[in-house]
C-alpha cells in the first residue's frame, strides 16, 4: 500500500510538470498562428488606429513572455483570466461545458466499457466461430467509418426514419437527469461505436494470449468450463493490457469529440475549443487544454492504479 | 509390492499425431498400458519419449496441436476416447487429477491457494466451499506444508516452489481421485527440495490407495516412486516391468544406458598447480538493486586448465557469481584479479582484450543463439570481433571449430538454430565460446536444460577441449553428478555464501560441511529402498 501512495504522488508531481509542458506548447502554438484576436473580432475593414487601441485594451501589445508569465501567476492562484472575446469569467464560460462533456462521456462509456468486456470475452470463448467473426467485422467496420459519417447513418436511421430520438442534442442546465439522458443518446451511441472496437478486440486478444498458459491447461484438466476457465482463469490476468486500452479510450471519450459535439450541436468542451482556437481567443483555449491535459494524466495514473490493485504480485508482495 | 487390485486404467495401441510444420507426425506409436487399483507406474525416458503426452492421454486429453488418432483409453470401464466433453469434464479432477511439472507456472497468479484448491470440489459438487477448504487444511497438514491453517491465503508468488508442488499435489487429492498423473513434479527443484516433495507424494499416494503415473526423466527418482516402470523412447516402448526387477535387471541396451549415464568421470589430477591462478575472486560482495546483498564476502580462484564447479541451490548466488566476475553486476567491494592483474570492475570499463579471454556458455541455447543468423554468422563473429579474421582465413576457422566440435561443417555450416537439437545448440555455442580464443569459459548450467545422456556428451565434449586447448573452466550447477563428473576443484554456495571449496575428492570425501553433506545426502540414487532409507536416518538424527 505505501507503494501505490508513493508512485500517486510521484505521478501527480509528474502530471503537474506536463500540465506545465503543455501549457507552454499551446501557448506557443497559439502565438505563431498568423493574426490575433483584433483582426478576427473587428475584421479586415479595421483602421490600424483601431486595431492598435483594441489590442492595448485587451493587453495584447505586450510582449509574449510576460504574457505568459501573467497567466501563469493567475493560474497558480486559481484565477483561469476572462476570455478575451467577450470578456467573461472563463470559469463560468468551461464549468457547465465541462460538465455536459463529462456527462456526454459517462454516457457513453457506460455503453461501452461493459458492452466491449462482455463481446470480447464471447469472442474469446467461441474463438474463430461465426459470432466471432461477425463480431469482428462489425466492430472493425463501425471503427474505419469517420466519426460523422457514423453520427449522420444514426440520425438517419434512428431519428428521421424511426424518430425514436432526437438528432440534435441541445441540453440545458435546468433540464432533469433523464431528459438529458435521452437527447445524449445518439452522440453517446456514436462515440461508443467508435471506441468499442478497439477495447473488444484488446480483450480478446489478450484473453487469447493467455489460453496457452499452464494454469489454463490445469484449469482444464481440473474439469472447469469453458466459461470458467475463460472469466476466472483468463480474464484476471489479462486485466493490465485490457485497463489501459479502456482508459485511453475513456480519455479519448472526453477529449476526442469535437467533432461528434459538432454533428449533434452538444455544448460541450471540445466547441468552445474549436471556437476559441478561431478567434485566437488565448487564454480560454489555454484553459481548456489544461483540463483535456490534466483528464489524460488522471485517467493514466488511475489505469496504473488499477494495474496495481488487480495484480496480487504487486499488492501483496512477498 | 501393491499390485493386487484390479485394473483401473488400460491402454490398447495408443497412437498420438503432433502437429509439426503443417503437418501431423505420429509421435506416440500404439503403447499398451495396464495400472491396477493404488499402483504407482513410473514412465521414464528421454524428452520427445511422448511420455508426457501418454500421461495426459490418460485424462483423455491431448494438449493443442496433438491429437489422438487411434487406441484405447479404457479408466474404470469409461471409454475416454468416445466420451463427450462434459463426461470427460466431470472425471477431470474428480477421478483423475493432474500434478504439473512447474507449479508456479500452473498455480494461477490471480488467486489464493485455498480457493484454487476448493475450486475443483465446489465446482463438481463434491464438497461444500466450507467443507472444501477444511479439507485442504487437513491435506495441507498431511503433506507436511508450514502453518497448514494460513498457508492457503497466500498467493502463489508468496509460496516457495517445493511448497507449491506440495500444494499442487494437495489440490490433486482434493476430490480424492482414482489415478493421479504426476508430469515431472520435482524436475524444476533444487535436490533438497525434492527430497520433500518426493516424500510428502510417496506418503499419500499410499495413505489413500490412490494410483499413479509418474513421469520423470530420472531414473533415481522413479525408483523410489514407482512398482512398475516403462521405459519410452521416441514414442515406443522399450522395455516394461517391475522396478527393482528392471533396476537390478535391465534387459534393453537402452535402458543399461539409461541406468550408466553418471558414470563419465574425469580422471583426477594430482598436482596441485602453484603458480598464480588465472583468475582470483577476492572478497566479492555484490547486491541488486533493492539493497539485497546475494554475495557475501567471496573469494575462489580458478588455476590454469582446470575446472572449478559452483555448487548451490537456486538463490544461492552462483549466477551472480559469474555476473559478477564478467562485469555484468559490479561488485560493491571486493577484487576480480586475472593473473595477478586487477580487472576493472564494470564491463563498459573493460578492454576488448580482456573480454575475449573470458566467454560465456548459457542454460538455455535456445534463447542465447539469435534465431535468424546461420551457425557461419554465429561462430564468425566472435573471429572478426577479437581476433581481426576474415574472408578465407575466418572460414577455415569457423570450419576447424565446428570440427573441433565433432559436427561436420559441410552439413551444418549454413543452418540456423532452428535447424539444429538442444544438444546441437549447446555445442554451437561451445564453438561460439571457444572462437574468441579465451583462457576462462564460465558455463552457467550448461547441461541441465539436456536430457542425460546429451548432457553427458556434452560434458565429455568440454573435457577433451579442455585436454586439447587447455582452458579453464568455471562450471557453475546444482546437479552433483555433473560436478562429479567434470570438476577438478569444488566451491559449495550458501545463501550468498562460500561454506565449503577444495580438490574433488577432499570436498565429496568426508568429513564435509554439514550443508555438503546435506547435498550430497539428497542426490538420489538407484536403490529402491534409498527414500526411505534416507528419511528414516534423517528422522533417527533429529531426535
Amino acid at each position: 500500500m505505501p507503494q501505490l501512495v508513493k508512485m500517486v504522488v510521484q505521478r501527480l508531481a509528474l502530471g503537474l510538470l506536463t500540465l506545465f509542458v503543455v501549457s507552454v506548447i499551446i501557448f506557443l502554438g497559439v502565438e505563431l498562428l498568423p493574426g490575433d484576436l483584433t483582426e478576427a473580432i473587428l475584421g479586415q475593414s479595421a483602421t490600424p488606429e483601431t486595431v492598435a487601441a483594441f489590442r492595448r485594451e485587451l493587453g495584447l501589445d505586450l510582449p509574449p513572455h510576460t504574457r505568459y508569465l501573467e497567466w501563469l501567476g493567475n493560474i497558480l492562484q486559481g484565477d483561469l483570466g476572462r476570455s478575451l472575446a467577450n470578456g467573461r469569467e472563463i470559469s463560468e464560460l468551461i464549468s457547465w461545458r465541462l460538465y455536459n462533456t463529462l456527462f456526454l462521456a459517462a454516457i457513453a462509456a457506460v455503453i461501452a466499457v461493459p458492452l466491449a468486456l462482455v463481446l470480447g470475452v464471447m469472442a474469446a470463448l467461441h474463438r474463430n466461430s461465426l459470432f466471432d467473426r461477425v463480431i469482428n467485422i462489425t466492430t472493425l467496420t463501425s471503427i474505419s467509418f469517420p466519426e460523422f459519417f457514423v453520427a449522420y447513418i444514426l440520425i438517419l436511421f434512428l431519428s428521421v426514419n424511426a424518430g425514436w430520438f432526437p438528432s440534435i442534442s441541445n441540453v440545458g442546465s435546468e433540464m432533469p437527469f433523464w431528459d438529458r439522458v435521452f437527447r445524449c443518446i445518439l452522440p453517446a451511441l456514436t462515440l461508443t461505436l467508435v471506441v468499442v472496437a478497439h477495447m473488444m478486440r484488446m480483450t480478446r486478444a489478450a484473453i487469447i494470449n493467455l489460453l496457452a498458459s499452464p494454469y489454463i491447461e490445469m484449469a482444464n484438466l481440473k474439469g472447469l468450463t469453458r466459461t470458467r476457465i475463460i472469466v476466472r482463469h483468463a480474464l484476471p490476468n489479462a486485466l493490465a493490457p485490457i485497463i489501459n486500452v479502456i482508459v485511453i479510450n475513456l480519455a479519448y471519450l472526453v477529449v476526442g469529440v469535437v467533432v461528434v459535439e459538432v454533428v449533434f450541436v452538444y455544448p460541450g468542451m471540445g466547441q468552445l475549443l474549436v471556437d476559441s482556437v478561431s478567434k485566437r481567443d488565448i487564454p480560454v483555449v489555454q484553459s481548456t487544454s489544461m483540463f483535456f491535459a490534466g483528464a489524460f494524466v488522471l485517467l493514466n495514473l488511475l489505469a496504473d492504479m488499477l494495474a496495481i490493485v488487480t495484480n496480487p504480485r504487486l499488492l501483496h508482495p512477498k | 509390492m501393491n499390485t493386487k487390485g484390479d485394473i483401473i486404467l488400460s491402454m490398447r495401441g495408443l497412437r498420438i499425431e503432433g502437429q509439426a510444420d503443417e503437418q501431423w507426425q505420429e509421435i506416440v506409436h500404439g503403447i499398451d498400458l495396464d495400472l491396477h487399483r493404488g499402483e504407482v507406474m513410473g514412465l521414464i525416458g528421454e524428452s520427445g519419449a511422448g511420455k508426457s503426452t501418454i500421461g495426459l492421454a490418460a485424462m483423455g486429453y491431448a494438449r493443442p496441436g496433438c491429437r489422438i488418432t487411434a487406441g484405447e483409453i479404457n479408466f474404470d470401464g469409461i471409454d475416454l476416447r468416445t466420451s463427450s466433453e462434459d463426461e470427460l469434464r466431470d472425471l477431470r479432477g474428480v477421478r483423475i487429477s493432474y500434478v504439473a511439472q512447474s507449479a508456479a507456472a500452473s498455480f494461477n497468479p490471480a488467486h489464493r491457494l485455498i480457493d484454487q484448491f476448493s475450486e475443483t470440489p465446489v465446482q463438481h459438487g463434491v464438497k461444500s466451499k466450507f467443507e472444501a477448504e477444511e479439507d485442504a487444511r487437513v491435506l495441507f497438514r498431511r503433506l507436511k506444508l508450514p502453518f497448514p491453517d494460513t498457508i492457503g491465503n497466500r498467493y502463489p508468488h508468496q509460496v516457495s516452489g517445493g511448497q507449491l508442488q506440495r500444494a499442487m499435489t494437495a489440490m490433486a487429492m482434493s476430490c480424492r481421485p482414482d489415478l493421479i498423473i504426476f508430469d515431472e513434479p520435482t524436475t524444476a527443484l533444487d535436490v533438497t527440495t525434492q527430497i520433500e516433495v518426493l516424500a510428502a507424494i510417496k506418503d499419500v499416494v499410499k495413505e489413500f490407495n490412490t494410483a499413479a503415473i509418474y513421469v520423470t526423466h530420472d531414473l533415481a527418482v522413479v525408483a523410489q516412486m514407482a512398482d512398475r516402470i516403462m521405459v519410452l523412447r521416441h514414442g515406443n516402448m522399450i522395455e516394461e516391468g517391475n522396478a527393482r526387477d528392471m533396476l537390478a535387471n535391465p534387459k534393453d541396451p537402452y535402458t543399461r544406458d539409461l541406468l550408466a549415464v553418471r558414470t563419465f568421470a574425469k580422471d583426477d589430477l594430482d598436482l596441485i598447480p602453484h603458480e598464480t591462478p588465472l583468475l582470483k575472486v577476492e572478497n566479492v560482495t555484490a547486491s541488486y538493486t533493492g539493497g539485497v546483498k546475494v554475495l557475501h564476502d567471496v573469494s575462489i580462484q580458478i588455476p590454469r586448465g582446470r575446472t572449478v564447479a559452483v555448487v548451490g541451490e537456486s538463490g544461492s548466488g552462483k549466477s551472480t557469481l559469474a555476473r559478477a566476475i564478467t562485469g555484468l553486476l559490479p561488485p560493491e567491494s571486493g577484487r576480480v584479479m586475472y593473473e595477478g592483474e586487477p580487472l576493472p570492475v564494470a564491463l563498459e570499463q573493460r578492454g576488448r582484450e580482456q573480454l575475449r579471454r573470458m566467454q560465456m556458455i548459457y542454460q538455455m541455447p535456445d534463447t542465447a543463439l539469435n534465431p535468424r543468423q546461420r551457425i557461419r554468422e554465429i561462430i564468425g563473429r566472435p573471429l572478426s570481433f577479437y581476433l581481426d579474421l576474415h574472408g578465407a582465413k575466418k572460414e577455415a576457422r569457423i570450419r576447424e571449430l565446428l570440427e573441433m566440435i565433432e559436427m561436420n561443417p559441410d552439413e551444418y555450416i549454413d543452418r540456423l538454430p532452428g535447424e539444429l537439437s538442444g544438444g546441437q545448440k549447446q555445442r554451437i555455442c561451445i564453438a561460439r565460446a571457444l572462437a574468441a580464443e579465451p583462457d576462462l569459459i564460465i558455463c552457467d548450467e550448461v547441461t541441465s536444460a539436456l536430457d542425460q545422456l546429451v548432457a553427458e556428451e556434452i560434458l565429455k565434449l568440454l573435457q577433451r577441449l579442455q585436454d586439447e586447448v587447455n582452458v579453464s573452466y568455471l562450471f557453475i550447477t546444482h546437479d552433483l553428478a555433473t560436478v562429479r563428473a567434470i570438476a577438478d576443484d569444488i566451491v559449495v554456495m550458501l545463501q550468498g555464501r562460500v561454506v565449503e571449496q577444495g580438490p574433488k575428492d577432499e570436498v565429496l570425501t568426508p568429513p564435509h560441511h554439514e550443508y555438503t553433506d546435506l547435498l550430497l545426502s539428497s542426490v538420489p540414487e538407484m536403490d529402491p529402498d534409498w527414500l526411505d532409507r534416507l528419511l528414516a536416518e534423517r528422522q533417527l538424527a533429529k531426535t
